[in-house]
């Protein structure tokens, strides 16, 4: 699973929506893959807006990535920055959770990461 | 000059939906001057031959665009027409390479009787060499035969046109995506043609996010990856996406080289999604399932009272052993619908699309109306007739806030508090028993 789609993923437990302890998911015990791909700086453009860029330094932190900035760059900085964007898509399109686990920050759930896919069934007790 | 798209003649209620979208993608301004679903040719004017060209080069129920030299209902009308059309740019033409083809809808010619035709035209002044591979310019002589030729009984067309090729589209790509020579398909996997079609309506296109949440084998998202989409998936069931070894869900994106369009694929219910409730997609496709080939399930328990507590066995959480598959309920198709409504409005961002299929019966009592919501605008209803029974592929625009009617209620179908899949469906329920009258 991306660092990106990651972004995108807070807990499936609907009592923990409105919890900002939820979001992001914590990574535990993760196995990361790194796939080499095409930089696309049309999508990192996109992605910018959509991003919760608190979050995304809270996992680049948890995964021992180096820091990132306090704000995330607006489209224009990004267009003319050639480092700043391959920076950014080792870190969100490239690096990969293989095997590991998510954990909610608010119920302490944990979710499986199995060969790259995430599984976010809930058990009855949860739904 | 008017321009002309020639169809497949397939599919007909998807086809100017489809050019209706690639127009919006285009930012171009079209205006159908005359079109029939019982004609392959539909004539339209545009801005210019650029225009034209790039409405219809990613098309899929198109097959090329012309320009359109002259019309008529025989040979000798034609001509005239030609002359009256065209005759101001003939010189432009005078002395490139070129060739003549002909296009019989519904009929056909001899090989002979196509050199008599083509022919006719000299008077067009062409003095330019005869190319058969890639000439400067190609022209095509267009017949429309009636209906009644099929056993080849009618001794003339109905209709003829000349047209100048302008541009071809996207059609070969039907081919390339063919379910019989994709590594990973199931029983619910989309045909290319429709999965492609359903990309284009939606917008596909380089950069933009798209999400299925029905993934299955992946259909969708490697038809909108062929525009140039990034596309996530999910599924309730994951066995779908992890396949078995080596074929999988990724596999088929490895098969076409999109890998670069892949974003993720993850387990998920969408009436429970993980997803951050905001503005993440620019498109949403899927074909939910029907309960007909695919059951229709989410999370949680058939008995309502059932499973509230955790359940441990020899003192481990059963939930936590490795394993372990949650319990899932049969649930109601339209109030999924409904579900995936509220979904889209809220993680569509403005003017983002959502096309999703459903299917109806075809007795009209029994037709299952599309849903609506305040966020969203029916743009396209698509029809795909079977014998008792149609799919809709309906499209929707996510209308930016500042525009969206505060008056409008939001009309959710009664979620019903049946258990059993038929009590939930009515379509299945009618589909299993044949359609037949109750």
């Amino acid at each position: 699973m991306k660092v990106l789609t990651l972004n995108f993923l807070t807990c499936a437990v609907k009592a923990c929506k409105s919890s900002s302890d939820s979001f992001p998911l914590h990574p535990k015990d993760c196995e990361l893959v790194s796939d080499e791909l095409e930089v696309n700086s049309a999508l990192l453009t996109n992605v910018l807006t959509r991003v919760d860029w608190k979050a995304l330094t809270t996992t680049a932190a948890e995964l021992g990535f180096p820091t990132l900035p306090a704000t995330p760059p607006t489209p224009e900085e990004l267009a003319g920055d050639e480092k700043m964007l391959k920076e950014l898509h080792t870190l969100l399109m490239e690096t990969q959770i293989n095997e590991g686990k998510l954990v909610c920050g608010h119920c302490g759930h944990e979710y499986a990461v199995k060969e790259g896919i995430a599984n976010f069934l809930l058990p009855n007790h949860l739904v | 000059m008017e321009y002309m798209i020639r169809f497949s003649q397939s599919h007909e209620t998807f086809r100017l939906a489809e050019i209706e979208a690639l127009a919006v993608l285009e930012g171009i301004k079209f205006q159908v001057t005359s079109y029939s679903a019982s004609s392959p040719f539909c004539f339209f004017k545009t801005t210019s031959e650029d225009a034209a060209i790039r409405l219809v080069k990613r098309s899929i129920l198109a097959k090329c665009v012309y320009e359109v030299w002259g019309t008529g209902l025989d040979y000798e009308a034609l001509h005239e027409n030609v002359v009256v059309t065209s005759q101001n740019v003939w010189a432009q033409y005078k002395t490139q390479t070129f060739k003549f083809f002909m296009d019989t809808f519904q009929g056909s010619r001899s090989i002979a009787e196509q050199r008599e035709l083509i022919e006719e035209f000299r008077y067009l002044g062409f003095t330019g060499p005869v190319r058969m591979k890639k000439p400067e310019q190609e022209f095509c002589i267009l017949e429309h035969w009636p209906f009644e030729n099929v056993s080849g009984e009618c001794p003339k067309p109905s209709a003829i046109h000349l047209g100048r090729y302008l541009g071809g589209s996207e059609r070969d790509a039907i081919q390339k995506y063919d379910l019989k020579k994709r590594k990973y398909i199931s029983t619910t996997s989309m045909d290319s043609e429709l999965a492609l079609v359903t990309a284009n309506l939606t917008l596909a296109s380089p950069g933009k996010l798209f999400y299925d949440p029905f993934v299955g084998t992946g259909s969708f998202p490697i038809a909108c990856a062929h525009f140039g989409a990034i596309a996530w998936g999910s599924d309730i069931d994951g066995r779908s996406i992890r396949g078995k070894g080596k074929t999988n869900l990724y596999a088929n994106f490895e098969q076409y080289d999109l890998k670069n369009e892949f974003g993720d694929s993850f387990v998920a219910d969408l009436t429970n999604t993980p997803l951050r409730a905001t503005t993440l997609f620019d498109g949403i496709v899927c074909d939910p399932p029907y309960g007909v080939r695919e059951g229709l399930k989410v999370l949680g328990s058939r008995d309502p009272t059932k499973g509230k507590e955790i359940v441990y066995q020899d003192g481990i959480a059963h939930h936590l052993q490795a394993g372990y598959i949650p319990p899932k309920r049969p649930y109601s198709f339209l109030a999924m619908l409904d579900d995936i409504l509220d979904f889209a409005a809220l993680s569509l961002v403005p003017n983002g699309r959502l096309s999703f299929w459903m299917p109806t019966s075809n007795d009209q009592d029994e037709e299952i109306h599309a849903p609506t919501h305040p966020c969203l605008e029916m743009k396209s209803i698509c029809t795909q007739s079977f014998n008792r029974w149609s799919r809709r592929l309906i499209t929707y625009r996510r209308i930016p806030d500042s525009e969206v009617v505060a008056s409008i209620a939001r009309n959710r179908t009664p979620k019903g508090d049946g258990v059993s899949a038929d009590d939930l469906n009515p379509f299945r329920k009618r589909y299993f028993e044949g359609f037949r009258p109750s």
